[in-house]
């Protein structure tokens, strides 16, 4: 990989900066693509959206309890009692 | 003699006691799964086959590690094995693809798939409840492999280094993963959510 990026390398790099793990010269490389195209450009500043998007939804998923009910419970302890038996 | 000695050595040792598991372990192994496997029958199957796979292999439990580091152990592999299973598997979702994948344009945005613009009222549209229905239903149309993966990293924050070790992949792998879904995402919102 040289300078020159495709745009599917540049959001690739544009995606993993969004958790903040591109590396400097992945950085540059980006900075440079982004300078010269258009598409990947509107690419990058929908992506800060999708973050936060992503952002929130992760919120509303953590107030979620997804958990095992009781009966649930005494149902597996029942089929692992069974089996130990 | 030696019996009694041995079992002395064993004294502070850990050991099994699968009467207790389920009190003991299934929240714990429950919500493990769940943060990597978003189904809940699925995610309790995993952990009921976990304990029953643990039962099989109990004699080869040195008491080394405490009990609950090594049910983890056995629900880590089935784990992988689940995602093995998706990744090879030809899912009902396809990858849609955003890229020409070869040719003359490799690399370069399908004309179609190219970004619209979005309309000026973005940062309404973030905050508001509904979104977060909409969002699920497109990770859900993903295909499997590349909800798992964007979910673990995204929505459960685990490391990249954990999730690789955990699922047997590379970072390049994993970032071709999230990117991919990333893509899939973007283009499903605009059509859902920010275009209306």
């Amino acid at each position: 990989m040289g300078m020159k990026l495709t745009c599917d390398q540049a959001t690739t790099i544009c995606d993993k900066n969004q958790y903040k793990e591109a590396s400097l010269i992945e950085k540059m490389k980006l900075i440079l693509h982004l300078f010269l195209c258009k598409n990947c450009g509107r690419y990058s500043k929908q992506n800060n959206v999708m973050t936060k998007c992503y952002e929130f939804h992760k919120e509303s998923e953590n107030k979620k309890s997804n958990c095992l009910c009781e009966e649930e419970k005494k149902g597996m302890e029942r089929e692992l009692i069974k089996k130990y038996n | 003699m030696l019996s009694a000695i041995k079992k002395m050595v064993s004294d502070d040792k850990h050991i099994l006691n699968p009467n207790k598991w389920v009190a003991l372990h299934a929240d714990y192994l429950f919500n493990y799964t769940i943060s990597r496997i978003n189904n809940h029958d699925l995610a309790k199957d995993i952990v009921q086959d976990t304990f029953f796979a643990a039962l099989k292999a109990k004699d080869n439990f040195q008491g080394k590690a405490s009990e609950r580091t090594w049910l983890i152990s056995i629900l880590k592999r089935k784990i992988i094995d689940y995602y093995r299973k998706i990744n090879s598997a030809k899912g009902k979702a396809e990858v849609k693809m955003n890229f020409y994948a070869d040719g003359e344009k490799e690399g370069e945005w399908i004309e179609e798939r190219v970004p619209s613009s979005w309309d000026n009222e973005i940062e309404k549209k973030i905050e508001n409840d509904e979104l977060s229905i909409v969002l699920e239903k497109c990770i859900y149309n993903l295909p499997e492999k590349y909800a798992m993966v964007f979910r673990m990293r995204t929505i459960h924050q685990i490391e990249t280094e954990d999730i690789c070790k955990e699922l047997d992949i590379t970072a390049s792998n994993l970032w071709v993963i999230i990117h991919r879904a990333r893509t899939q995402l973007r283009k499903c919102m605009e059509e859902n959510w920010f275009k209306n």
